[in-house]
This record gives structure tokens, sequence and C-alpha cells, in this order.
């Protein structure tokens, strides 16, 4: 060691190879060899099975239908919902925000069953509002209202989260000058609030979309496994399994790796355009 | 609630989007897990008390909370070796592999769950060569403890990341020029000053863990009392319409992950009256 500077800020050689390849080991077996077996399984029987098994089957494609409208009222709701939210904590000051945010995170940190389990427990025939509602014929729990409520339970902090942060960061001067010049609060919102976040709205929209489409604890819960009716992809994927239809199953499951897949690679592009320091800590 | 607002800030439409804000939640997460605790106080404390210390509602609580415990335990060392080679050291791929450290939690763990057990079956790229060591995972407690770790490593990664990338090098530098060897810099004065991170991203790694249910319950086996977890022995009561009893494991599990959120958000102020320090 001559020369502290050189050597001050890293390790030796063999140490930094050793821990590189400790890294790189870990990550391919841990995390990407799931991802590479779902493709390899889904083709294991050639392609024409593939499609057979993915778009062929009056089952996959009502799983898909139900996947996307589940999805487009889920994230369109905690879309609304989430800019209001971070309007209301970022632009300011009150007494429980530290409160309000880690209200908005729960669902972040509640088991799925037990996202589905509490509107069982609203909804279901022994629940509090089951009965009343069965005799007025309204169906929500194994139905897509149930579906949509569970995920919207989960996809709660999705947009809220990436907003908030970026929207206290940008302060409120830019909106008080739009304000002082005349302009109403709806167009202070839309000509300069909203083109200063679009980033961090779309961040938001692609992390709640996808978990909306993935979601599978909570959903199980509350959908019945009506065959047709009330399976989404990650329902389906299961039931597949569960019979031993290994490539129909894996088929479907592809599809949702390939959401996963574009949605990584949509994040990591936006991660660019955003401020660096302000995303990379979020989940 | 409404205490300073308006003094800070001249913005229209505070009480409209908090009173908005407050609805919403209160109706899609509050209300609702209010009706888990009510539901809760329709059994007696007696009953309450059979049902959690029944030895199939004991042994999943211990699966669930002891593999998770473990797992965070294996996230918490390999995170830290993850994110040491991907800020600290320059090697190919190293954006790919970056990116890849975020798979557990873009992909949908219904499918992290059958590929997992693909791999890890006795068929399987993975379970293959293991089983000729005579080692069994898939359908084993050893898949769960694999499925919470493939689930939690983004958490401990994406915790201590920005922490150790924002690590001012002038300490670094100040402890070599004083005589400090390379192991005692990184020791006592790197990974000190990341404790905080490591201990939220362990917290996180095992709340996600003990909660989990899609990518474990594909690999588990799901024996009862030995390779039972407590999510999917709510689903199981659920579907007996027992639910007394999925309910009072629910309520359990829903306390550990407030305990959980509220250590996390110690542990965040704590970091923050220590930031001077460094």
């Amino acid at each position: 060691m001559n020369s502290v500077r050189a050597d001050s800020r890293t390790e030796p050689r063999i140490v930094r190879i050793l821990i590189i390849a400790i890294a790189l080991i870990f990550l391919t077996v841990f995390v990407a060899l799931p991802l590479v077996v779902v493709f390899a399984q889904a083709f294991s029987k050639g392609l024409g099975a593939y499609f057979a098994a993915a778009l062929g089957e009056p089952e996959a494609l009502s799983a898909i239908r139900l996947t996307l409208l589940t999805a487009a009222i889920s994230v369109s709701l905690n879309l609304v919902f989430g800019v209001i939210a971070a309007w209301a904590v970022s632009k300011f000051e009150f007494r429980g925000k530290t409160l309000l945010i880690t209200l908005i995170d729960l669902p972040f940190s509640v088991s799925p069953v037990i996202s589905g389990l509490v509107y069982v427990l609203l909804f279901g025939a022994q629940g509090y509002w089951g009965p009343w509602l069965q005799s007025h014929n309204i169906y929500i729990l194994f139905a897509l209202p149930g579906i949509a409520l569970a995920t919207t339970f989960v996809t709660f902090p999705f947009v809220a989260r990436a907003l908030i942060p970026l929207m206290q960061e940008q302060g409120t001067q830019e909106e008080e000058a739009a304000i002082s010049l005349g302009a109403s609060g709806l167009q202070t919102f839309f000509r300069v609030t909203l083109p200063n976040v679009k980033w961090g709205v779309l961040y938001g929209v692609l992390l709640c979309n996808a978990r909306a489409m993935g979601e599978f604890g909570a959903v199980s819960v509350v959908s019945g496994h009506i065959r047709g009716e009330t399976n989404t992809m990650p329902l389906l994927v299961e039931i597949l399994y569960n019979e031993y239809q290994f490539v129909s199953s894996f088929a479907i499951a592809s599809l949702l790796a390939m959401l996963a897949l574009i949605t990584l690679i949509a994040k990591t592009i936006l991660e660019r355009n955003l401020d660096e320091g302000q995303l990379s800590g979020g989940d | 609630m409404k205490g300073g607002a308006g003094r800070r800030s001249t913005l229209p439409g505070f009480g409209l989007t908090m009173g908005l804000t407050l609805t919403w939640l209160s109706l899609i997460i509050l209300i609702p897990l209010a009706g888990l605790f009510f539901k809760t106080f329709e059994l007696s404390l007696d009953q309450f008390w059979t049902i959690l210390t029944s030895r199939r509602t004991l042994s999943a609580l211990r699966v669930s909370f002891g593999l998770a415990f473990a797992a965070a335990l294996v996230n918490l060392v390999m995170g830290t070796i993850v994110v040491w080679a991907l800020v600290r050291y320059r090697f190919p791929g190293r954006r790919i592999f970056d990116a890849i450290v975020d798979i557990p939690f873009a992909l949908p763990t219904a499918v992290a769950g059958v590929a997992l057990t693909a791999l890890f079956a006795q068929t399987g790229w993975l379970g293959a060569p293991l089983a000729q060591l005579g080692i069994k995972v898939a359908f084993t407690p050893v898949g769960i403890f694999v499925a919470m770790i493939f689930i939690g490593i983004p958490f401990v990664v994406r915790t201590v990341q920005p922490v150790l990338i924002d690590l001012d090098a002038e300490v670094e530098e100040a402890a070599a020029s004083l005589g400090a060897n390379r192991w005692q810099t990184i020791t006592r004065v790197i990974l000190p000053s990341l404790i905080p991170a490591l201990m939220t991203g362990f917290a996180l790694a095992f709340a996600r863990a003990v909660g989990e249910y899609g990518s474990v319950i594909f690999i588990a086996g799901n024996l009862p009392n030995v390779s039972e977890i407590a999510p999917l022995l709510i689903v199981i009561r659920l579907s007996e319409f027992r639910y007394a009893d999925a309910t009072a494991i629910a309520v359990v599990m829903l306390v550990a992950s407030f305990l959980i959120i509220f250590v996390v958000n110690r542990i965040q102020r704590w970091a923050q009256t220590r930031i001077p320090a460094h």
C-alpha cells in the first residue's frame, strides 16, 4: 500500500472479483433464472402449442379481458386519487402529515391475503353488509366489483408515492406565481404542476398497472374462481398449474412475465428522465 | 388537521383535496381494515386464544415468521454484497444486473411461484443437481425459504443503494490517511453509516416475506404443521367458512405489520438525527 490516495477507496483485486462473482451468481440464480424458466417452460412444446394455449382457449381470453378491465378500473381510480392526495400532502403544511403518508403506504405492508379478506368480511355472506347486498341482488364478492376493489387496495400507494417526493421537491413557488397572476386552481394544476411531474405520474401509473395486472393473493380470496368468469390471468396460471397443464400455465405466465419485462425497461428509462435521487429509494 | 394550512401556502384546494383523500383512504383502506378488528371483537378472548394456540395455527405462524426472518437475514448479507458490487465496482453488464434486481417487484407473484417451483423441482435446472447432492428444495420448508429470499432481495438493495451512493468519499479518505486499513475503514466507518438503511431494508424484506402468498404456495408443499404458511392457512379457513379462525390469524399478522411499520418509522427518524454525524 504505497499510495494511500489510490488505494483508499477500493479493495484488493481478488476481493473485488470475489464480491462481483458472488453478487452476479446470486442475482442470476435467485432472480434472473426464474424469469428465464417461465419462457423456457412456455415454449417447451413449440410455438404452436404456446399460441394455442395463450390465445386459443376461451378461458385464457376471458382471463386476459378480466385482467385488463380490472387494471383499467384500479389504475384510473388510483391515478385520480393519487394525484389528489399528492397535491394535499405536498403543497400544504399540516399536522399529522407523516401519519397520513404512513396510512397511504399501509397496503404495502399488509399481506395480500388480508387485503382480500377484509372485503370478504364486509361483503361476504357472513359479512357485515353481505345479507343486505344479497337481498338487493348486488354482487360484489366473486364478481368484478370485488376483484377491482381488492386490486385497488393493493395498488393504492403507487401513484401517490411516486408523486409526493417529486412535488415536495418542486415546492410551491411556481404555483403561487400562477395563482397571483390570476390563474384558477385547476388551471394552475394542469398548466404548471402537471407538466412538471408528468414523468412521475407515468412512473406511478406504470408500477400501479404492473401490480394491478399481476395481483394474485388478494384477488384469489375475493374471486371465487368461477371458470371463464372471475379468473384473472394470475389465477388462471394457478388453476392450469394445479391441473398439470404446464405449457398452458406457463404460456399465460409468460404473458405476465413479458408485462413485467416491459415494465422494468420502461421504469429504467423513466428513472433516467426523473431526478435520480427522487425515486431510486422507492419501490 | 387544518391547523397550519394556508399559512405557508396560498394555493387553493387544501380542503377539497384533503377531504377527498381522507374519504378515499377511509373507504378503500381504513374502514375495511377496521372491519377486520371489529370482527375479532365478536370472538371471546377464550375463543381467540384457542384458535391462536392450536397446533396448526402456531405452526403456520412459526413457519411464516421464522423463515421470513431467516430469509431477511440472507437478504441482508447478500443485498449488501450486491449493493457493494453495483455501486463501487465497474464491470460489464452492471446496468443490466442493476435492473434485474427489480424483477421480484415486477414479476407477478403467481408467476414467480410456478417459475421457482419449476426451477427447484427434482427435474428442474437447479433442483436436479441439488437432488443429486441429496438436497430437496421444492415442496419442503427450504422451498419457502428460497421463495422468500427471491421476494425480499430488492427491498434491501433499493434501500441501501442510495445511501451508499451518497456516502461522502472524504470520510473514507480521512480514515485511510489516519492509518486505518481498508477492512477497518469498511467495518468502522462505512458499515456504521449504512446501519439505518440496512435495518430498514431488513425490516421491509421481513415484512414482505411474512405476508407473502403467491410466490410461496406453489413451492411450499403446503403440508399442515410443516410447510404451511400463515396466509395460506387464512385462505384455507375461509374456504372452510371458518371466518373466526381466518380473522384471528389475520389480526395477529396485521398487528405484526403495524409493529414493523412503527419500527421502520423509528429507524428513519433516528437516521435523520444521525445525519450531522457523517
